[in-house]
């Protein structure tokens, strides 16, 4: 697999390179109605102390990259290329148990559903526990139980001493996540992958579990994936953004970037159909016509094409990930206008980004 | 809330809730169940929605909202309080006496995946209410199920489809073809877009607006998505802890909340605006980051 060649700043960790790199990664699942390209070429490198957001829809393979990382989509019926270094060290053609090395000590993912990720029937202090001595036998049980007190009080649960002997349904959905948080960050990884950690949540404590990723992010140098489909809680938090749909990384950008000079017709769907507190209402929302295409039947050329209102004949070629503003190398996306086009369709209102048919 | 008076009444009250109030009891005990302590999921809720308008009814987890519809519907037995529809008392009312009522209330609920009998065609789920109030049959029945199905953005050929050959944004129009199948007044709708793809939220809740002008409906609408409910109601009622802290006219409570806890709620709602949230961050954790 080629690199790109990009020059990044502060280079960590062992030989130079960027803390996480994934590079061509395509994942592929057999199924009974005939192969399905879940990720279609994904590049992406990851720093310490960096928020990447992966923004998608349900099917855009946004779940499946971030598994795939660390190796949880092995299986008879998928094939996985491309590359995926952690520090150098390649990650898709280790062995399982290598890679249980891995998991967890140096990559942690927390889940959506903080409920059905937890065992019912073991304390919160216990699953701690059980994680560390997965990874280090030679702890003993006291230290164990000091350590996931530190590590609950850390994450912000208040009598984490009492606490640490509660079962997950004792805790509230916030404090779950919370405890979730703290279960990954038992062995000090150096990469967090957060799949929908707030979906889940009521807005109150999503802010709180934001917060909380910050400041691990900021005072512990986690670099952190994020993975939702809400780009509120992708502008509060993120620092780089990769839109997917269909399996391919249809944009890759900045949070400014992404949020103030968008370029791929898709992005500016999805910000124009979000409803903002911070603007006056519109007459009517503004859409983004049809459905997610089914990756058994993906169109031809562009996955975006029957979706988008700005299509010409050009768009039934597959546009490559490219810089298209020469001013701005690391801005790229899927889409053949060109920016001085996008510039003006995007625009529906002045001022206001969204996807309109162009009057 | 009836001394409301920032809300234009444009046909008068259709529903007037007063002082609703459901308690769960909370049972212990070895060989008696005695009841220890009661939940209070509804406790003291009072408003009125009137003809051709949106309530927008918003909170967390277990503010009661969803509880406060279901009581509202009879769905459940309240503790204690009234319900009034078009001016009659319902609460209290048995079954029998509540079957003709069900025409003029329905629901659409929030999974559209747990709410279609997998089991039935959509011809079925759509059209049995039709057979069960005894407003149609046979062919006059397919054709107005075809009609609905085509009235929601589905196509008459799915009728006789099942629910798993959707998605999950078709399938909402397939609840949603079954809440209007009776031509209700009143229709609470229950979380009913945040199952779905962000792409797909727009065009249920342009769909909801459109049958509402066709229909001359009346909502209830019951969201967490505080943006959800003021772009579609003309009034928003706030609950928390199963009562009810502010009502007001949408815009009014999202720009000028009185409340405490709807000013945090309003908060804590991201600002999909990079610069924007970075002000509001530092304003929330009270430091420079």
């Amino acid at each position: 697999m080629s690199v790109t060649p990009e020059t990044q700043p502060a280079p960590t960790g062992q030989g130079g390179g960027p803390l996480l790199e994934v590079a061509g990664l395509r994942v592929g699942f057999a199924t009974e109605d005939g192969r399905v390209q879940a990720v279609d070429g994904v590049d992406f490198e990851l720093e310490p102390g960096e928020v990447l957001a992966i923004v998608g829809e349900s099917g855009s393979g946004k779940s499946v990259t971030a598994q795939t990382i660390i190796g949880l989509t092995r299986g008879p019926n998928s094939r996985i290329e491309g590359s995926v270094k952690l520090n150098g060290e390649e990650l898709t053609t280790q062995s399982e148990s290598q890679l249980q090395r891995v998991r967890g000590s140096k990559i942690a993912m927390i889940f959506q559903d903080p409920m059905t990720s937890m065992n019912p029937v073991y304390t919160i202090g216990k699953q701690i526990i059980e994680a560390i001595k997965a990874h280090d036998r030679s702890v003993s049980k006291k230290d164990g139980r000091a350590r996931a007190i530190e590590l609950l009080d850390a994450v912000g649960i208040p009598d984490a001493d009492r606490r640490v002997d509660n079962y997950p349904h004792e805790f509230s959905g916030g404090m779950r996540q919370r405890a979730m948080i703290a279960m990954g960050l038992a062995l000090e990884p150096s990469v967090l992958i957060a799949d929908e950690p707030t979906t889940a949540l009521d807005v109150t404590i999503q802010a709180q579990i934001l917060d909380l990723i910050q400041d691990l992010n900021k005072s512990r140098g986690l670099a952190t994936i994020l993975i939702t489909h809400d780009l509120g809680v992708v502008a509060e938090v993120a620092d780089r953004v990769l839109v997917m749909y269909g399996g391919k990384v249809v944009e890759r950008g900045t949070l400014d970037e992404i949020f103030y000079d968008p370029q791929h017709p898709y992005t500016w769907g999805l910000l124009g159909s979000l409803t903002r507190l911070d603007q006056p209402r519109p007459h009517r929302l503004p859409q983004i016509s049809g459905a997610p295409p089914s990756l058994l039947d993906l169109p031809r050329g562009c996955a975006f094409r029957p979706r988008c209102p700005h299509e010409f004949p050009k768009c039934v070629e597959v546009p490559g990930l490219e810089a298209r503003l020469p001013e701005n190398p690391d801005h790229r996306d899927r889409c053949w206008l060109t920016p001085e086009q996008k510039k003006t369709l995007r625009e529906v209102e002045p001022g206001r980004i969204g996807l309109e048919e162009p009057r | 809330m009836t001394s409301d008076s920032d809300f234009q009444s444009s046909g008068g009250p259709l529903l007037e809730v007063t002082d609703l109030v459901k308690h769960f009891p909370i049972k212990s005990g070895l060989l008696i169940d005695r009841e220890v302590d009661q939940v209070r999921a509804v406790d003291g809720v009072s408003f009125t929605v009137n003809k051709g308008e949106t309530l927008g009814l918003v909170g967390e987890s277990g503010s009661g909202k969803s509880t406060t519809c279901r009581v509202v519907l009879q769905l459940l037995k309240p503790t204690s309080g009234s319900v009034k529809f078009e001016g009659r008392e319902i609460a209290g009312m048995g079954r029998r006496e509540l079957r003709p009522l069900r025409r003029e209330m329905q629901m659409i609920f929030q999974d559209p995946y747990a709410s279609l009998n997998p089991r039935k065609r959509v011809g079925q789920i759509v059209g049995d209410q039709l057979k069960v109030q005894k407003v149609a049959s046979g062919k006059e029945l397919r054709a107005r199920v075809e009609g609905l199905l085509e009235r929601v953005g589905l196509s008459p050929e799915h009728f006789n489809r099942f629910p798993h050959e959707f998605s999950g944004g078709q399938r909402q129009r397939i609840g949603i073809a079954r809440a209007l199948a009776l031509e209700p007044k009143l229709v609470f709708c229950d979380e009913p877009v945040s199952a779905l793809d962000v792409s797909i939220q727009a065009q249920i809740v342009n769909l909801l607006d459109d049958l509402q002008d066709e229909m001359g409906l009346t909502y209830v609408f019951v969201a967490h998505d505080i943006g959800v409910v003021r772009h579609i109601s003309d009034r928003i009622a706030v609950m928390n802890h199963g009562k009810i802290v502010e009502t007001g006219e949408a815009d009014q409570v999202c720009e000028h909340p009185r409340d405490e806890y709807t000013k945090k709620l309003l908060a804590a709602v991201p600002i999909p605006d990079p610069r924007e949230s970075a002000i509001r961050r530092r304003e929330r954790v009270g430091r420079p980051s």
